[in-house]
Order: structure tokens, then sequence, then C-alpha cells
């Protein structure tokens, strides 16, 4: 019973179902960009590169990959920037703590696509919610979800408001892993509080967290689509088309699943070279 | 020289108490320390003893009472303007700080401007005599060798002397240390003990030094302050608080093995409680020693035989009391004793402690 | 941190800042609410206000409810997550258990191949996943919602470090003891893995109870509807500017989880900590 056939009884669930579900279509997805695969076709042909070559003179893959370059890029900093300043200015004191971290951490828990769809509601320019605030400061309207030069932002925008709250409580877990003694030393050496206390202690004890906060937050800000896809579909005019949204309209609306298996291979090197950086941070935390 | 060894460090404590909400954890502590003395708090943990030396230090407030150094009241005064160091149990060393920036800390905060430190500048010569001031306090340490090192890349040994610079370069009248040697090893801690004594003796600073290890208060300080539930108990000197001591808690925290208690009764006396040292006592075999006067030797049988090598200390078991006796006997003439025979215990009447029903003293 | 009292200026602004912070992060949950309790002349009255003027909940509440079978889609949508939940943790625990704790050939390999797949974003492969389903008939069931995230590596890997930490002398007890390896697992160590289990089971529920994408993929018919799905739908079928049905909708689809984060906000937190932290 505690030989090599009880391992095989233990781990052999797991084993096949790695197989079939994780890298059988890991291999599948890298094999069928190589080919001209359409579903339901009766058969496929290897075409080589040519979905990789097709990809360098496709104009929207272009301006989606842009896209979401510029939405990780808005994204990331942002939300870990106000994730650790909520963080920070919490724990700073006990009085309605508990109130502010759930209100922060509300969004991370909520369906995104319903949230969505209020955030719309709340973005209309005619009667929306932000637009009265800003005309009451006498700015707008502006048609947010419909200009082509704010999509993208918005989109970032409540990106950013649903990832504070997730940064919020990796920063939280960060700080309680600081030593009180540490800070008392501090103290003790003439840097107590405010900003001389967070130079010498928080923010050098922070630094892992803050690293492993940004490479995580990156890899669901590549990820995005949920927001795109039911408000936007990557309009108006692709200007919020993100690469995500491409491969699903490539694959599922358009059929083209070899072009859209090259797509997804990009975005798997995007997501693992990412996802390498966090292991190499875990890994390094864990010594 | 480092310091100067002018009388300054003087603390002085009144009526000190600390609650949070409903638990005292101090209550009424008076202690008067001379400048330059080393006195050591002692107790079990949970006594308040960090607390007391947290409030000295600034890091807690008192909720009555006042603390004072060198007659100036410290009441409202942030950790880093009572001109003291403090020396933390897990060393709280700045781990993205090198050995030599560490130690610099607190001559930086104190020489630079916000915002010189900010941008990194610091006028040379500023720059100078700090880097002089670090370099004799690790040439004191003889941690020369580790100033480029980070703390992780230290040894506990090398980080407490890495702490205790950092507290030594700001040239403080009082020292804090919170039972700054018990993340070490045994043999270290017996070596660092001698070490912080002599430092003690070369920088002529206040010690305060907290600690539970009574082997560490009695060897290191000029007096020992013993706390117990949030009071203080007795201020003495380490000889006179074994001897001597008020309270039968203080007897029976001091010294190992544990004082014997009995009831006063077996001895013939009016004292509710007696105390005696183990090494008070001394074992017979039953018939061949001169028989014990009356109330001065206890009848008992030899259970259990803790040979140390130096010492040889007798566990025997009497009817009636709760804990076995112990007596230490010489292990050469403690030979002949094999467990289960019956001893008799004869007690020196000049070294008997004599307590009341709560645990006071009563001194003839 | 420490006994170190804020000023009272420095605690005041403190409550200015988080204040308003405040009102961003729960200002679309304030607006969704009132908005569902409108009727359909004020949600579109030209002069926003907060607060309804008139009474138009019911209505709205009861077309969210009629329009499309939302209850359904709720129910759906537990039965997915609970079934998700239930089969990972079936198959995680003995295999994690296996990683910690037990020494075979093929283990190292094993635990390499679990950190790969670790770096497979699930909608890298929905695409082959999607033509496995459909050459084997199982696209658009609960099957298809189920299956591909029965095998969670992310779970193996967080129960796996768990393990590490739980002394080998209880194991080799309750072989004494003359226990089964799956007694062990489940009688043993599951108990001692309750924390990790369940913040693993918030991260899980949390993640799956939300997802819209993979559910787009494998689903077509109605009757198999998440509740994201739900939503997206009635927004694009229903009037798309019905807002008051919309926000009754919307409303409905995040209590469940909203309700269950108010009442153990400290466990969802250390769950979600915990799992952002670990994977």
């Amino acid at each position: 019973m505690n030989g090599r056939g009880s391992v095989l009884l233990l781990t052999a669930p797991a084993l096949v179902l790695m197989a079939v579900f994780l890298i059988g279509p890991l291999l599948a997805v890298i094999a069928l960009s190589f080919t001209s695969y359409q579903l339901g076709a009766p058969s496929l042909s290897f075409v080589g590169m040519a979905n990789y070559i097709e990809m360098t003179e496709d104009a929207t893959v272009r301006i989606s990959l842009a896209n979401t370059l510029i939405y990780v890029g808005v994204v990331v900093p942002v939300s870990v920037g106000l994730g650790l300043g909520a963080a920070l200015l919490i724990e700073a004191d006990p009085s309605l703590r508990g109130f502010y971290r759930a209100s922060y951490f509300l969004p991370v828990m909520a369906t995104l696509i319903a949230m969505a769809i209020v955030w719309e509601f709340m973005l209309d320019a005619r009667f929306g919610a932000v637009n009265m605030l800003l005309r009451a400061m006498g700015l707008g309207p502006y048609d947010f979800l419909h200009d082509r030069k704010l999509v993208l932002y918005t989109l970032a925008g409540i990106g950013v408001w649903q990832n504070v709250g997730f940064n919020m409580v990796l920063f939280m877990a960060g700080l309680t892993a600081v030593p009180r003694e540490l800070y008392e030393a501090a103290a003790v050496d003439g840097a107590g509080r405010g900003f001389e206390r967070f130079k010498l202690v928080t923010w050098p004890m922070l630094g892992p967290v803050t690293l492993f906060t940004v490479v995580i937050t990156a890899i669901r800000a590549f990820q995005v689509f949920d927001t795109v896809k039911v408000l936007t579909e990557g309009g108006p005019n692709k200007a919020s088309e993100v690469l995500l949204h491409t491969i699903y309209a490539e694959a599922f609306n358009f059929f083209r699943n070899g072009y859209a298996a090259a797509l997804v291979v990009v975005f798997l090197l995007f997501i693992m070279a990412l996802s390498a950086v966090r292991l190499f941070v875990l890994g390094r935390s864990r010594t | 020289m480092l310091v100067e060894t002018q009388a300054r460090g003087a603390v002085r404590i009144d009526g000190l108490a600390k609650r949070f909400g409903d638990t005292t954890v101090l209550d009424g502590i008076d202690l008067d320390i001379v400048a330059g003395e080393f006195v050591t708090i002692l107790g079990p943990s949970g006594c308040g003893k960090s607390t007391l030396l947290r409030i000295v230090a600034g890091l807690e407030t008192e909720t009555a009472g006042s603390v004072s150094i060198d007659g100036a009241p410290m009441k409202g005064l942030a950790p880093n303007a009572r001109d003291i160091a403090m020396v933390f149990q897990s060393y709280a060393l700045y781990p993205h700080l090198t050995v030599a920036e560490n130690i610099a800390v607190p001559l930086r905060m104190r020489q630079l401007t916000p915002m010189q430190r900010l941008l990194g500048l610091a006028p040379r010569a500023v720059r100078g005599s700090i880097g002089a001031e670090v370099q004799s306090v690790a040439a004191m340490l003889r941690i020369e060798s580790l100033l480029p090192r980070r703390p992780a890349q230290l040894s506990g040994g090398q980080k407490q002397r890495v702490a205790l610079a950092r507290a030594m370069v700001r040239r403080p009248r009082v020292f804090l240390m919170d039972e700054p040697l018990s993340n070490l090893d045994a043999e270290l801690r017996v070596h660092m003990r001698a070490e912080i004594a002599q430092l003690h003796r070369q920088l002529g600073a206040t010690f305060l030094y907290v600690t539970h290890d009574q082997v560490e208060a009695m060897t290191m300080s000029d007096r020992v302050a013993v706390i117990m539930g949030g009071r203080l108990q007795q201020v003495a000197s380490p000889d006179v608080l074994y001897r001597d001591p008020d309270t039968l808690a203080v007897a029976q925290f001091v010294g190992t093995p544990r004082i014997n208690v009995l009831a006063g009764g077996r001895l013939g006396l009016q004292a509710a409680q007696v105390a005696v040292r183990p090494e008070r006592l001394q074992a017979h075999g039953l018939g061949l020693a001169p028989p014990p006067q009356a109330g001065q030797g206890i009848e008992g049988r030899l259970v259990y035989r803790e040979n140390l090598g130096s010492d040889l200390f007798l566990h025997v078991e009497v009817p009636g009391v709760p804990a076995a006796l112990i007596a230490r006997a010489d292990p050469a003439a403690g030979e002949t004793f094999a467990i289960g025979d019956r001893l008799v215990l004869a007690v020196d009447p000049r070294h008997v402690l004599s307590f009341d029903a709560a645990g006071k003293r009563i001194r003839p | 941190m420490s006994g170190v009292r804020l000023s009272p200026v420095a605690r005041v602004l403190r409550h200015l800042v988080l204040m308003t912070g405040t009102v961003a992060m729960l200002g679309p949950f304030v607006v969704m609410l009132m908005t569902s309790f409108k009727p359909k002349a004020e949600i579109f009255a030209p002069k926003f206000h907060l607060l309804p003027h008139s009474w138009g909940g019911t209505e709205n509440y009861i077309t969210a409810l009629t329009q499309v079978p939302l209850l359904h889609f709720l129910l759906n949508g537990a039965i997915v997550t609970a079934a998700i939940f239930l089969l990972q943790v079936l198959v995680n625990m003995p295999a994690a258990y296996a990683l910690a704790k037990r020494r075979f050939r093929g283990r190292d390999t094993m635990f390499a191949t679990v950190l790969v797949c670790l770096l497979i974003p699930y909608q890298a492969i929905a695409l082959p996943l999607y033509i496995l389903f459909f050459s084997t008939g199982i696209l658009d069931t609960y099957a298809s919602l189920v299956l591909p995230f029965t095998i969670s590596v992310f779970g193996i890997f967080l129960m796996r470090q768990f393990f590490l930490g739980v002394p080998d002398d209880l194991i080799d007890a309750a072989r004494v003891d003359g226990m089964s390896e799956y007694r062990i697992v489940w009688g043993v160590m599951a108990p001692t893995a309750m924390p990790a289990l369940i913040a693993f089971g918030i991260f899980s529920v949390v993640a799956h109870w939300n997802d819209y994408f993979w559910p787009l993929i494998a689903v077509a018919s109605q009757e198999l509807y998440t509740p994201p799905m739900g939503i997206a739908f009635l927004k694009q079928n229903g009037e798309g500017t019905a807002y008051g049905p919309l926000m009754a909708a919307a409303t409905i689809v995040i209590t469940p989880l909203v309700l269950a984060f108010l009442v153990a906000q400290r466990r969802f937190i250390e769950g979600i900590t915990f799992t952002g932290l670990k994977g």
C-alpha cells in the first residue's frame, strides 16, 4: 500500500488531467499556429511561418498589441501606486480601518461584467453620473466609451478601479511582515515617523512585494477582455482593440483558428515572460 | 576613550504605571538609577519588564508616573530626543543597508538635514566625521572586517555586535537593552555576557538591561530590579538578592536549583513559611551522623541523585511536603547515598529565611 | 505600526484622502443599487440625483427576473463553481500530498511540469479545448463548463507548499496506526490544511463565479448560461438602455459574493492575499 502503486493512485488523476487539459492543448495551440486550420474543415495544411508573417502585416494586430501595452502601461503603475498608498494610509491608524479595507477590496470581488455595465451607465454622455459631476465643475461632457481618444484610457480606469484593492491587500500583507522592532529602532535612531520612516524601513522592506505586485498586475492587465467585450467590442474603430479580444474574434467570430493560434502564441510569450519573473521573485523571497 | 566618564545618565522612575484597558501591566514602579550604573530588570516573561524599558525609551507612553533622565522629565519626548540608545532582541538591523550604513544611521539622522539625506548629499566634513566615528566604534567591537557586509550575511553574534555598535556610535547617556542575548546559542551567550559587562566598564554610561535569565542578571549587574506581576519586588545587588530576599517570590525566582520551601512548623518556627537554599541543607545517612537537634533535622527518602560533576544534588522526598527537598552535597561524599536510602537533612537555623503567609520576609 | 500615533492634522488628512477613494470605489455600487430602485423616467432625467424620488424597484427587479431566467443562471453559477471546486479538491489533494511527502521516481519532473503549467493562462488554451470539446460533442454542456478547470496546477502548488510544513512524524504516526494513503490525505492532511483549503476555495469560487471568457466560448444554449453571461445577454438583447432592470440584474448577480464577503471579510481578504502571494 505504501509502495509505487499508491503513488500512482495519488497522482494519476492529476497527471491525466494535466496532460489532457494543459500540456496537450498547449502543444496543440503551438502546432495549430503553423497551420491554416479552420473549425469544421475536413483537413488542414501546414503553412509554416505564414500566420506569423501575416501577423506582422496585420494592422489590427499592430493596433491591438499597442493598445494592450498602453493599457498595461497605465493600469500597472496607477493601480500599484494607489494600492500602496491605500495600504499605507489605512494601516497608519486604526480609525475606520476595517471599513476602508472592505470598501477598497469590494471591486476585486464583484463580477466584472456586471460592474462594467454599471460603469457604462455612469459614463454615459447624457445622463451618466460622471458627466453630471464634471458638468457641475464646468467640464465635459465626454463620451468616454465612444470617443476614440478616450476609450482605452476609460477602460484602463475601470481596470485600475478593479485592481487597486487587490494590490492593496498584497501590500498590507507585506506591511505586516515588517518586524515591529525595526520601526522602533528607526524611532530611536531619529526616523520615527512620516517620510523618514518610510524611506528607512517601509519602502526597502516592501521591495520584493512591490516587484511581485507589479508583475502580477501586469499579468492580470494583459488578460483584459471582459470590459472590452461587453462595453466596446474593440471599438470605436479598433481604438480599444486588445490582444485577447482580437484572438477571440479571430477564433470564434471568423473561425480563422490557425491564425488565432499564432496570436495566442504571441500572447503566451508575454504572459510567460512575466510569469517567469514572478516565479523568480517567489523563489528568491523564499530563500 | 569613546565616552567621557563623568556622571551622566541618572535615570529616575517615579510611580510609573501602565494599563492597557483593564489590564495593569505595570503598577507603581519607583526606581532610581545612578549615573553609570548597570541595572538589570529581571522577571518572568509577561511581568512587564519590557514595557518598562520601552516606556523609558519613549516607544510607549506611561499611564501614570514619570521618567526623568539627569533631572529632565522625558514626558512627551520622542525616542531620538532622549539621548538613549536601544539594543533589540532581534537586533533590528536594517536589512537593505550594509553594516557601516546601519551604524551610521543615527549619526546621519542627527547631523544631516532632511534635504541632504533625501538627495544623498552630505558635506565632505560631515561625511568624513561620520565615517571616522563608524570606524572607531567598529574597531572597538572588532567588526571592521564586517563593515561592507549586509545583515543577512552575518552570524547571530556578529549581528549582536553590529547592534551594539549602532547603539554606541551615538554616545548616549543611557543604553537600553531588551533581552539582547536571548537569540544566541549558549556558548556565545556566555561570551557576550562578559563582553557587554566589559563594554559597560569602558563606556561608563548607564546600562538598563532587561532579561528573564537570572544568570545574566546575577553575573552582569551592579544592581538587579526584580519585577513580578507588574510590581517591583526588590532592588538590590545580586549578592543581597540571593542571600537576603524581601519576598518568597524573589527567593524562589533567583537561584538554581530552586530554594526549598516548607511550612514554618516543620522547623519549629512561628513563620508561616520558611525557605532554605540547597547548599544550606546537610544530608546525613540515618543513624550514621550525630543525631540532629530537635526541630532542625528533616527526615526523608532519597528519590533522585542529580550529579552535575562539580555538585551533587540530592532530591529527598519528605512526607507532607509537596515538592522534594534538594540538598547540595559533595559528589565524593555523596557517593555512599543510594536511591531509596533514608536521609536526615540538617538545617543551620542561621540560614533559614522566614516569610509570612503573604510571602513577605520576616526579619529577626 | 508601533505606538507612534498620527498627529490630529494627519488623522484628518488621512480620512479625507481615504474617503475620497472610498467614494470612487463604492460609487458604482451605490449608483447601481439606487438606479435599480428608480423608475425609467427618473433614470433618464436630465438632472442626476442619487436617491430615487419615486419607487420603481419592484418593476425593475421583476423585469430582470422574468425577461431572462436570472435565477436559473444563478443556479447554474452555483452548480458550476461548486462542481469545479469539489473536483479540484479531489484531484489536487492527493497529488499535492504525493509531491510534498512521498519520494518517488519522477517526482521532480512532475513538480517541474506543475511549475510550467502554472505559467499557462487558460485563455491561451481555450482554442484547442474548444476544438477538443467540439469534436467530442461535449461542447455546450455543464461538463464543458467544468472539465477544463478540474485540474488546478495552482491548487496543487499551493497545497504542496502547505503540506511541506506538516511534520513527517504526523504522517508516520498515521501509518503506524494503520491508515491507508487515502485515509492520510483526507483524514490527516486535509484537516491540518483547512486554512489553505479555505483560501483556495475562496479564490476558486470568486474566479469561476465571475468568469466570462470560457463560458462565452463553451456554451450557446441559454439554459446553461452562468450569471456573467446572463447579464451580458440581458444587456445585448433587452433594450440595451433599459438601465433599471439591468442595474437590478447586476445587483442580483453580485449579491451572493458580496454578501459572503461582508460576512466573512477577513477570510476573503486573507484568502485572496494568500493565493495572490503564493501563486
